[in-house]
């Protein structure tokens, strides 16, 4: 598809809500009259490499990448797939990559990038592609279904105190975006052979579970032998891409692997080891 | 013993990424600022000489020991401690990954399609192995070093500060917030309880835990900072030792 130009007169040509004279206010306060090119790496399913497409968009003030895709969308593109829900970094939808990193579409505001250049969002590259923006995750929720799940303690009661579900708490912030799994250059290009590594995302996961005070699992073994833990070199991409600010690398997967070496490689500690058993 | 893994990473062409910032600088800066300090540390440690001044003794050479049948310099004797401890530490692991073996260079920048097996190859799966011992060893090396700083306020039996003690004093300040950042440290002393309520002490080590975290926050930070501040030290007695500059006293 040409670049477009946009039309001079933007709010008649974009959708009204109707009767919403607020909206349109604030449209008004909104404009900033300059315009600036999307380009978007568009494909339908399978393609990996795609092809580029610019699209002039009209800068808002505030406006954030995911705005522009559906600018371009509505006004240059119906055809355009993208997959987004709550527009506020909680559901982890709109996961894809703008300029090269990883990022949810909603929390990158166009103001952080220069205008002057166009910008670039391309669908995630670890998984198959869909159709344009649109990736296939479902390697993700196959992976999760072997994490071993929770089970209760039937020892103590079930009572804890907030420093006891803490490094859990953390863990639980995960939206599931994948944007982690994106990034990990473990992952990263492998289509759709992935190796015997769960991701960043399922370390984090089975971490949330193993510091759990009482579930009585330990997944240790788990993820240092299907999980693949190993495999990681803490180069810590997948904590500099997450939305969430869970720290990835320090919180989830460097704990676990030392719980590894504690459980299987520490010669010295297996003299303290109590057959094996889970920790306190 | 674990069967290797073996994962095929990377893409078609080196360096292939969309990124539009200069996602090179951060590990060229690492490979450089890394090759900077090996290239000095190997000298100074080979040298054999000028490493004390008046109260002041080089980080390098400290302890000092030197069996009289030993040819070589006597920092062979405590070097291979905090060598070994930054090896394997879990930051410059990251650090010489991304830097030397570009595996990845930066994120979502690709490297060239090879067989990788990450930390599960005969060497690299016990980089976290030895990483505690070598943590407990340098303990020991860092107890040292506040002694060798707090001499180094010992002016021929009377009380002095001289720029040195201050250098000194900062260097083992910087290592000690290094140490104290170390991700295995922080696993010893509360990352591996489960629940800190249920365990023994469990007060006691959510305490410390909470202590550890916020060094380790810091860890890349003191581990660039204490590097060169070894490097400082050494090079700051050194200089004084040869009459290159003069120790200025402060008290």
């Amino acid at each position: 598809m040409s670049t477009q130009a946009a039309p001079e007169d933007a709010t008649s040509a974009t959708t009204r809500y109707e009767g919403s004279v607020r909206d349109e206010a604030l449209r008004a306060q909104a404009r900033t009259g300059r315009t600036f090119t999307l380009r978007i790496n568009r494909g339908e399913h399978g393609d990996s490499a795609g092809r580029w497409e610019s699209y002039d968009v009209e800068l808002a003030a505030g406006m954030v990448v995911l705005d522009a895709v559906l600018f371009v969308q509505a006004k240059h593109a119906p055809d355009l797939a993208v997959r987004w829900n709550c527009k506020a970094a909680k559901c982890g939808s709109c996961a894809a990559e703008v300029n090269g990193r990883p990022r949810l579409l909603c929390k990158t505001r166009l103001e952080d990038f220069n205008l002057a250049e166009p910008v670039l969002v391309q669908p995630m590259q670890t998984f198959v592609r869909i159709k344009d923006l649109v990736t296939d995750v479902s390697w993700n929720y196959r992976v999760n279904e072997k994490i071993i799940p929770f089970r209760a303690r039937t020892d103590r009661p079930w009572k804890f105190y907030q420093r006891d579900v803490e490094k859990a708490q953390e863990m639980r912030q995960c939206i599931e975006c994948f944007l982690c799994q994106d990034v990990c250059h473990v992952l990263r290009y492998s289509g759709e052979e992935k190796p015997a590594f769960f991701g960043p995302r399922f370390f984090v996961r089975a971490a949330g579970l193993d510091f759990h005070p009482m579930d009585a699992e330990d997944r240790v073994g788990q993820l240092r032998g299907e999980g693949g833990i190993g495999l990681c070199n803490i180069t810590k991409c997948c904590t500099e891409v997450c939305p969430a600010n869970i720290h990835i690398t320090d919180d989830a997967i460097i704990p676990e692997k030392e719980r590894a070496v504690d459980a299987f490689d520490d010669p010295f500690r297996g003299i303290f080891r109590r057959n094996g058993a889970p920790k306190p | 013993m674990k069967t290797t893994l073996v994962a095929h990473v990377g893409a078609p062409g080196f360096g292939r990424t969309e990124r539009r910032d200069v996602w090179w600088l951060e590990p060229l800066w690492a490979a450089v600022g890394l090759a900077i300090f090996v290239a000095y540390s190997t000298w100074a440690a080979l040298v054999g000489n000028n490493f004390a001044f008046g109260p002041y003794q080089s980080p390098f050479y400290s302890p000092y020991f030197k069996p009289p049948w030993w040819p070589l310099s006597a920092s062979i004797f405590v070097l291979w401690i905090p060598l070994g401890f930054r090896l394997s530490c879990y930051y410059y692991r990251k650090a010489y990954y991304r830097a030397y073996f570009l595996s990845p260079p930066a994120c979502a920048v690709s490297e060239p399609k090879h067989e990788y097996t990450g930390e599960t190859g005969v060497l690299l799966r016990w980089l976290p192995v030895v990483h505690r011992w070598f943590l407990y060893l340098s303990i020991l090396i860092l107890i040292w070093l506040w002694v060798d700083a707090i001499r180094a306020f010992d002016f021929d039996g009377s009380f002095g500060i001289g720029v040195g003690t201050l250098v000194m004093l900062l260097n083992v300040v910087l290592l000690t917030a290094f140490t104290l950042g170390c991700h295995a440290l922080r696993s010893l002393v509360g990352g591996n309880v489960r629940c800190f309520s249920c365990a023994p002490l469990g007060n006691a080590r959510y305490g410390a835990w909470r202590f550890v975290t916020r060094f380790t926050g810091m860890h890349p930070w003191m581990a660039w900072f204490s590097l060169y501040s070894v490097a400082l030290c050494d090079l700051y007695i050194r200089l004084c030792a040869m009459g290159a500059i003069t120790d200025l006293r402060i008290v």
